[in-house]
């Protein structure tokens, strides 16, 4: 039996747990608290778009690390709608009779729901309470939104969330103003919510399927849309701190060069390409005013850092060697993590900004790529084939201070291209595990894995904001 | 019928004419006798003479080998016979006909008669044609250039991770350089483009560097064997264009290549 050892090391909201042999990436603190959600129900026509509603909420929240759900089974079988829905219940009155003292009428010692001791105590045992409705007002779909926390005794006092959410009268709003009041819920216990936020991807579905071209789709994998149309190999996207542009790799001049989009509108930025037969995985700074890269300029595919159109351009490493990907830490913006040949099979290195302290992360086993920061600027995710056969690359994710590595996945499939969300709670990644490559999301310890495409083949996911 | 009225008056007129007649007094002496009339000249039956040729023509004149032209004639006077010389025969006294000579040509016409023979002569120059349109300087090359670079010239296949030329590969290389050198001669304005490929093993991204590497030490070696190098290119696709998916080393091997083919 391994012994843990509370390392104490804060990740976002979360505790890194170690091993003698390796990290465990533990989100979030334990034990988590106890959340009730029951269904909520729509005034008239509203009470249509409930099933989205509910699913909706219930799978955002079911998804963070911060809480747990109980299920719904334990629940009352009556609901608070509002408020004033809340009623004590009278006291067990006792009333004498005879000697014996047995009480004349015993009241039982709940509300049957409407009293906030039917949710803390057993068997729901719950820390907090979510509920409300919706109803269409002008023909806006309203939800009334409220979080108590059951602990604090009173109704009066117990109020948390008490919100008012707006959308439009359809299943897309329904699941709008469910994602918002899931984004408000888990905020009160710390988490950053990823509504809004897009991945960036690489997708064949579209076209002769030897072509691929650049995608985005919102956090849930809904609303996926192409962005390039070049009829081409565009790969390896990027996508810049605030969201407004992406950088890719195409083919669409012919040799592989490195393209700037902005997202909205979707036009294509001028980057100059330097005179190589090779430019690839380009990479924002934090600050989104560089692009770092990777090119054959001079013979080795190198790293060089540029200003975000191209210009200023320096070489930062300098080997006999291929050497790609570079990510610069979110966090300081002074070092770089990237893959490398240079000893060997390719491996993880990091060095500062200007070249200088290369050191390198992985012990040399298998071959390591596609490294990725957390928002931290403390973990780096990646894939590596520590333990499986050429190829079989699993998601792992290392404590870059410590060296010491935990595996997310364990060969099913191809797992590769990891990306952190903005959160610092989930990974984006590919997965061949249902045959074809495809975009999975997981929690960053390896569970809460879902799949957000399945169109044709699609690779590279990136997580921005 | 007459009347009698005009009868009678019509006799009237004739007795009066028998009256006016039987009543002339004097006649004038008669005119002399007219001189005797000459003695009529004995005709002298006409000479013959020789047949006229009033017209004989070619028409053109000048004509190219295989073409025509049309001799035209006509013979007035007595004539026994008519012909025109160089195959033609006898001909009527007026006519026409198509001649096709080999070389310039001096036709004549004869025509006799009891008077005697008169000729014309109607000459045909005839020139040599054109020679046919010069046949292509060279006749085209029944391969082409993407089917030669496929027949004649094998990848170079590489160890894995490796962008090292190892002994086969030096081989085809060695007689690809000769391939390529009749290639490129016999179409000089085509370029040759040397692709990278690499196994589906290593990352995506790695790879793109590692088939840039094999590209390019395919090309450095054909360049010291004497291929120009401005006429080879090199692209990597790292292993975004297998030519074949299968997970095994067959196919991995297969695909850890140096391809060439044909450049824009």
């Amino acid at each position: 039996m391994k012994k843990l050892v509370c390392f104490g090391i804060a990740a976002g909201a979360g505790l890194v747990l170690l091993t003698a042999q390796d990290i465990r990436v533990n989100l979030s603190k334990e034990p988590r608290p106890a959340v009730a959600i029951p269904d909520l129900r729509g005034a008239g026509a509203a009470q249509n778009l409930m099933p989205a509603f509910n699913q909706t909420l219930w799978s955002d929240i079911s998804s963070s690390p911060f809480v747990k759900l109980v299920p719904k089974t334990m629940y009352p079988t009556t609901v608070p709608q509002q408020p004033s829905d809340f009623r004590e219940p009278p006291p067990v009155v006792e009333t004498p009779r005879g000697r014996k003292g047995t009480p004349e009428i015993v009241t039982p010692q709940t509300g049957g729901g409407l009293w906030m001791s039917d949710w803390s105590g057993p068997p729901v045992s719950a820390n907090y309470l979510a509920f409300g409705y919706t109803a269409v007002q002008n023909d806006v779909l309203v939800l009334y939104g409220w979080f108590f926390d059951l602990s604090r005794g009173t109704p009066a006092n117990a109020q948390v969330i008490a919100k008012r959410y707006l959308s439009s009268v359809d299943d897309a709003g329904a699941r709008k103003v469910a994602h918002e009041f899931a984004a408000d819920i888990l905020a009160v216990f710390g988490a950053k919510s990823l509504f809004g936020s897009k991945i960036v991807f690489v997708s064949n579905r579209t076209g002769n399927r030897l072509n691929k071209e650049i995608w985005m789709m919102d956090y849930d994998g809904s609303n996926q849309r192409q962005i390039t149309r070049f009829n081409s190999l565009s790969i390896q996207p990027a996508i810049s701190p605030d969201s407004s542009k992406i950088a890719f790799t195409s083919y669409a001049r012919g040799n592989p060069a490195i393209v700037i989009f902005s997202v909205d509108p979707v036009r294509q930025l001028p980057f100059y390409n330097q005179v190589a037969s090779v430019n690839e995985t380009p990479e924002f700074t934090p600050d989104g005013k560089q692009i770092v890269y990777a090119s054959s300029a001079s013979g080795w595919t190198q790293i060089y850092v540029a200003n975000v159109d191209g210009s200023g351009l320096r070489r930062i490493s300098s080997t006999s060697a291929i050497e790609v990907e570079p990510k610069v830490n979110p966090k300081t913006g002074a070092e770089i993590a990237f893959v490398s040949g240079r000893s060997g099979p390719q491996q993880l290195y990091r060095m500062n900004l200007d070249g200088a302290d290369v050191e390198r992360l992985t012990p040399g086993e298998g071959e390591a790529s596609n490294p990725s920061w957390n928002p931290d600027g403390q973990f780096l995710a990646f894939s590596w084939t520590r333990g499986y056969a050429t190829g079989n690359f699993n998601i792992f994710v290392m404590d870059v201070a410590t060296r010491k590595y935990t595996q997310l996945t364990h060969s099913e499939g191809r797992n590769e291209n990891p990306s952190w969300a903005p959160d610092g709670q989930h990974i984006v990644f590919m997965s061949t595990r249902t045959g074809s490559p495809q975009i999975w999301s997981m929690l960053a310890d390896g569970t809460q894995v879902q799949q957000l495409t399945n169109q044709g083949s699609n690779w590279s996911p990136i997580w921005g904001k | 019928m007459f009347s009698t009225r005009k009868l009678i008056l019509i006799a009237m007129a004739a007795m009066l004419a028998m009256f006016a007649a039987g009543c002339k007094k004097k006649v004038p002496p008669p005119p002399p006798p007219p001189p005797p009339a000459p003695a009529p000249v004995q005709p002298t039956p006409p000479t013959p003479v020789a047949p006229r040729i009033t017209q004989f023509s070619a028409e053109p004149t000048s004509i190219q080998r295989g073409q025509s032209s049309t001799l035209r004639w006509e013979v007035t006077g007595e004539t026994t016979s008519i012909a025109i010389n160089n195959g033609i025969g006898a001909v009527m006294a007026a006519g026409n006909q198509r001649v096709f000579p080999n070389g310039s040509t001096t036709y004549t016409l004869t025509a006799t008669g009891p008077g005697g023979t008169t000729t014309a002569s109607a000459t045909i120059n005839v020139t040599e044609p054109p020679p046919p349109p010069a046949p292509a300087r060279q006749p085209p090359p029944t391969v082409s250039f993407e089917t030669r670079l496929s027949t004649d010239v094998q990848d170079a296949y590489f160890d894995y991770d490796k962008s090292d030329i190892r002994s086969d590969a030096r081989d085809a290389l060695n007689k690809d350089a000769a391939a390529l050198k009749s290639i490129l001669a016999d179409f000089p304005n085509a370029s040759i483009v040397i692709e990278g490929h690499c196994d589906e093993r290593g990352s995506a991204e790695y790879n793109l560097g590692l088939g840039d590497r094999r590209g390019t030490a395919a090309k450095d070696f054909l360049t010291q064997l004497g291929i120009p190098a401005d006429r080879l290119k090199t692209i990597s696709y790292g292993k975004e264009r297998p030519q074949c998916t299968d997970s095994n080393e067959t196919c991995w091997q297969r695909n850890r290549r140096a391809h060439f083919a044909p450049g824009q």
